[in-house]
């Protein structure tokens, strides 16, 4: 729509959007997360809540028991291989779209525990991740950073078209593969659909001069 | 001993038509549930609304805390012990580097005890309003008393983090002392804090302490008797809510707890009521033994100078630490065979042992009052499962 004609139609109390922005503006600032605390990370989670931080000033302070009616996960502390199947089952239950913050060390890698050989590496092994957040816990003003941003791919993101959420696409599944606990390990240990270890490029002419140098 | 990560198998139980005909129905509560204070689940079956057994399920949170430790040096577990009970890790430092000092036979400096006092009684503030504010959030009274305590709870962490760059992962101690000293102005801002929270907790006596819903939801629920109090080691505020006047602080008078006059706070029911009303008396005596360190603190040094941190080999030999933390008795029982990481590391955690007695508490209640027992034994799952 034409900028001046827009300007125009507003002098005279018209408001015209369209469907799009509309439909961004409620999402981004109504974005309603999932009841649910892991570690300590989830302490600083509540702090981020409480009076000083404010996170309802986003929109954002209905937490949500229930996955059913939660659009946000905020994975926040250390996912154990015994929790690891419950993240999984909880984000499968969210309705789309939805989207994973993974708050602190933990989260991410494993943190200070990745040598543990109860934790898991990452919870972005399970399910995708949309906003990464370090820290130890990360402070209040990371996570409502890390929302900021989550605000911002939502508001860039369209119903069609490339910038389409990733549900929209055919082809993508809503729900990730639930581990089960095997004999030593989750069983599959990873999703490799969504997770592939980072491969250290070797080049081939290096190989025959790597003892001379 | 099996190797597999299959959670062990407590107990299949199908509903089934008892003798008097009645249907029992299992009730998995948790991992994710608003109430069970991070990933903590209960098995409950129940005959209509009245709990007849329950099990808790542990380990969703088990880091491995013990196993690393062992790999690591005596030090490089200092950081680790804040994670335990995330909402105190100066206590939890506290308490590891008292064991370590035992085993290794190292004096504190007279200013580092007086730090130590000061910011341990700080945590016990802030840990005890939070505690309160989280059983107020699992009864229902959502959200007021939790801002509260969250509101003075900033003002304690911005102490803390003015003193150890951290808000809740301080890795503040050190063997033979603190880690670092106070900074310009600390003091005064912290007596100034100190002075003020009395009236915040008299402002949260006036909300809570004599409310009709509160005490109808929390007397005579989930009454823990002296004698079970004490068979099953329960600590802290829990044991003493039920009469058992055991305070590690009088009994063992580490640091320098015999230098300063406090009260031990008493419950004589010993149900949900009762430990809230000892957390929130305890809170009062922490005040004074804070003015009482701020009045009295030394100048000095805050680390013994003999002391060495690297190449640490404390000699062949075990030790146990103990302190009353805001959960009860903290302990850490070290096994060192000369080398720089420890043989054998466990700890004592008071979440899990006073724990341990949720069947007995809840046997015969309703549901919704599992919670509110639940809430008030105050348990934090990095503790529990570690």
């Amino acid at each position: 729509m034409d900028e001046k004609l827009k300007n125009e139609l507003s002098k005279q109390g018209i408001f015209t959007t369209t469907l799009q922005n509309l439909y961004n503006w409620g999402r981004t600032n109504s974005i309603w997360p999932l009841n649910f605390g892991l570690a300590c990370c989830a302490i600083e989670m509540i702090a981020t809540t409480m009076a000083r931080y404010d996170m309802a000033r986003f929109g954002a302070e209905v937490f949500r028991p229930s996955p059913r009616q939660a659009d946000l996960m905020i994975v926040a502390g250390t996912v154990t291989k015994k929790m690891a199947p419950l993240v999984v089952r909880l984000y499968n239950q969210m309705p789309e779209p939805k989207y994973v913050i993974s708050m602190g060390a933990c989260a991410i890698s494993g943190g200070p525990f990745k040598q543990g050989y109860n934790v898991l590496k990452g919870i972005d092994r399970f399910i995708p991740v949309d906003i990464y957040i370090p820290g130890c816990p990360p402070r209040p003003e990371a996570l409502l950073d890390a929302f900021m941003e989550l605000q911002k791919k939502i508001d860039e993101q369209t119903l069609t078209g490339e910038k389409r959420p990733r549900h929209l696409n055919a082809g993508e599944p809503s729900e990730f593969v639930v581990p089960r606990y095997g004999a030593h390990d989750l069983e599959p240990t990873k999703n490799p659909n969504l997770w592939k270890a980072p491969l250290v490029q070797i080049s081939q002419a290096g190989t025959d001069e790597s003892g001379s140098h | 001993m099996s190797t597999a990560t299959h959670p062990t198998a407590h107990f299949d139980l199908q509903p089934t038509d008892g003798p008097g005909k009645e249907q029992l129905l299992e009730l998995s509560m948790g991992p994710q549930h608003p109430s069970t204070h991070g990933v903590f689940r209960m098995k409950v079956v129940l005959d209509g609304e009245r709990v007849v057994r329950l099990k808790p399920v542990f380990g969703y949170l088990h880091r491995n805390h013990e196993k690393i430790a062992e790999s690591e040096t005596y030090l490089g577990s200092m950081p680790y012990t804040d994670r335990l009970d995330y909402m105190c890790s100066i206590t939890n430092n506290w308490a590891y580097a008292l064991a370590v000092e035992k085993l290794a036979g190292i004096q504190v400096p007279e200013r580092a005890e007086y730090l130590r006092v000061i910011t341990g009684e700080l945590t016990r503030l802030q840990n005890h309003a939070c505690l309160i504010g989280f059983l107020m959030q699992d009864m229902g009274s959502s959200g007021t008393p939790l801002m509260y305590a969250f509101r003075e709870r900033e003002k304690i962490l911005d102490l803390f983090e003015s003193l150890t760059g951290a808000r809740m992962m301080c890795n503040y101690m050190r063997f033979g002392g603190c880690r670092v000293d106070l900074p310009a102005g600390w003091l005064d801002q912290a007596k100034k804090v100190v002075a003020d929270f009395p009236r915040f907790l008299d402002e949260y006596e006036q909300l809570l302490v004599s409310n009709e819903i509160l005490m109808d939801r929390t007397q005579d629920v989930g009454v823990l008797s002296r004698e079970l109090a004490v068979s099953a080691g329960i600590s802290g505020p829990m044991a003493r809510a039920s009469g058992v006047d055991y305070d590690i602080r009088k009994v063992d008078r580490y640091s320098i707890y015999d230098r300063f006059t406090f009260r031990v706070p008493l419950g004589s029911h010993g149900d949900v009521y009762d430990r809230f009303m000892v957390r929130l008396l305890e809170m009062r005596e922490s005040v004074s033994i804070l003015e009482q360190a701020m009045r009295d603190i030394p100048s000095g040094p805050i680390v013994d100078p003999k002391m060495k941190i690297r190449g640490f080999r404390p000699k062949p030999g075990e030790a146990y630490g103990r302190i009353e933390a805001p959960k009860g008795e903290l302990g850490f029982y070290l096994v060192s065979d000369g080398s720089p990481n420890p043989y054998r590391y466990r700890v004592r955690p008071p979440s899990l042992i006073n724990l341990t007695v949720l069947e007995d508490l809840c046997v015969g209640r309703n549901v919704a009052d599992i919670v509110a027992i639940l809430g008030s034994i105050d348990i934090v799952l990095g503790e529990v499962d570690r």
